[in-house]
């Protein structure tokens, strides 16, 4: 399977947010700033999240992991760099 | 029309999703309806065959009025008793099909008079009124054949249904301003009618909070848990215990529920809050509810609830979550008889054999109906929920 690029996995990362929280603004989404302060995210749209990024590009991300998926920015870091982890041979 | 909370008067039809002639059965999603707190999908009760849709798309059904009429299975139908609407300007009874049909002398407008009540004589000031103070105008009162119904009259049912703790709301589209009507017009009731009293206590979460970390490494992200959802769980398993904080208070007098329906207080992005129900907690088994808790929440946030997550608590649990203060003090939604609070997991010195150590801890809050239970009781429940919570792998 290959890669998909820095712009596609935005575009199904943001897919996933809205998924989880159909009640976010995209159009006034900061992809600097954490969920946590522009949307008031909690524990629960956290792990949902993960789920769907699961669901959608097959990462698992670790508990201990969630930080990292704060921003939309570090999210495309995140998932990007453990895609090309996971398709290593 | 089923009631989907105490303070849901009526509710707008946007969907339907079956036609006469259709086969269903008991749980399936026969139609979707506006209110307040959103689109709610209405279920079916029992077994059937749909007869004939009564309400069309866009109409606005007071609790009690006729959506449909349908044959169950192995049954002749028996359209009037499902058919007969509410009285009008009685409390709303939640959860509660009417029992029989009403007749019209006694308040309750007949059936056909349901689906003709924008038909009904009124004069334009009456109705414009009306229309401003969301009233509908069936439930000004009985029919009088060929009297019209008065501005008086509009505003004298304004009144009544101030003092009964119900104006009915007519046509809802949910929004902020909505929510917080539903809000206030239940907590009014709550805070006028419910004598309350409060008890709180400390609870170590030191081996609940390393059951759910170690829990959640091993499993993967479909099958993790949050501390939440062992609240919860601890909540519903002492109400086995204590059965006074779990149920109805209803025509003077507490209903007792053999379910154990947990109301999971869930904060809208937009404003407000729904608690849809997780039914059976108690029975669930950590993991099962975890991912019903998660597709509740999911769905109160989209705005698309089922009916049967409205109207099915029997008992509800606020949990601030994380970064919050430390204690909250809820108000109970009637016709429930006590509401669970929990504050944020905190770190505070605690005292451990003698020593004082830095451990996790929640404050676990009890507001219950003193017309059902006493505080001797509260305490025995919520020192319950400690214990349970002190065994997380036997919850």
């Amino acid at each position: 399977m290959s890669i998909p690029t820095d712009d596609e996995l935005r575009t199904t990362i943001l897919d996933s947010l809205l998924s989880v929280a159909p009640d976010v603004d995209a159009a006034t989404l900061d992809p600097r700033r954490e969920f946590r302060e522009q949307f008031d995210f909690d524990s629960m749209d956290y792990l949902s999240f993960a789920t769907a990024l699961h669901a959608r590009l097959g990462v698992d991300v670790p508990e201990t992991d969630y930080p990292r998926l704060g921003t939309l920015d570090g999210c495309v870091r995140y998932v990007a760099a453990a895609l090309r982890r996971g398709s290593a041979p | 029309m089923p009631s989907l909370g105490a303070d849901m008067e009526s509710a707008v039809v946007t969907e339907w999703r079956v036609k006469p002639g259709d086969s269903v059965k008991r749980g399936d999603v026969v139609a979707a309806v506006e209110t307040a707190k959103g689109i709610i999908d209405i279920e079916i009760f029992a077994d059937g065959v749909i007869e004939a849709l009564v309400a069309a798309v866009g109409d606005s059904v007071p609790v009690g009025g006729l959506l449909a009429s349908y044959r169950a299975s192995g049954a002749a139908a028996d359209d009037a008793a499902r058919a007969a609407p509410s009285a009008p300007a009685a409390r709303p009874e939640p959860t509660r099909a009417p029992a029989t049909s009403t007749p019209p002398s006694a308040g309750g407008a007949p059936p056909a008079a349901e689906a003709d009540r924008d038909r009904r004589l009124a004069s334009p000031a009456a109705r414009k009124r009306a229309a401003e103070l969301g009233i509908d105008l069936a439930s000004v009162g009985p029919a009088r054949p060929g009297v019209a119904i008065t501005l008086g009259d509009v505003e004298r049912a304004a009144a009544r249904g101030a003092a009964a703790g119900g104006v009915p709301v007519a046509a809802p589209a949910a929004g902020p301003a909505d929510m917080r009507a539903v809000i206030a017009q239940a907590m009014s009731r709550a805070k006028r009618e419910i004598p309350h009293y409060y008890l709180g206590t400390t609870i170590d979460m030191t081996r609940a909070a390393r059951f759910v970390a170690e829990w959640n490494v091993a499993h993967p992200v479909t099958e993790r848990l949050l501390v939440g959802v062992l609240l919860i769980k601890a909540v519903a398993l002492a109400l086995e215990k204590v059965t006074e904080l779990n149920g109805f208070w209803r025509d003077g007098r507490f209903e007792p529920s053999a379910a154990i329906n947990v109301g999971a207080a869930t904060r809208l992005r937009r404003g407000g809050l729904v608690a849809p129900a997780l039914e059976a907690a108690n029975r669930q088994p950590l993991p099962l509810l975890m991912r019903q808790l998660q597709a509740a929440v999911e769905r109160a946030r989209a705005g698309r609830l089922r009916q049967s997550e409205l109207a099915n608590a029997t008992i509800t649990v606020s949990s601030l979550g994380e970064g919050g203060v430390e204690t909250l003090y809820p108000i109970i939604h009637p016709p429930q008889v006590a509401i669970v609070g929990f504050g944020s997991i905190v770190v505070r010195p605690w005292c451990v054999g003698g020593a004082i150590v830095p451990a996790s801890v929640v404050t676990a809050t009890l507001s219950a109906d003193h017309r059902v239970s006493d505080g001797h009781r509260g305490s025995q429940f919520l020192v319950e929920v400690d214990r349970l919570l002190q065994e997380p792998e036997r919850l």
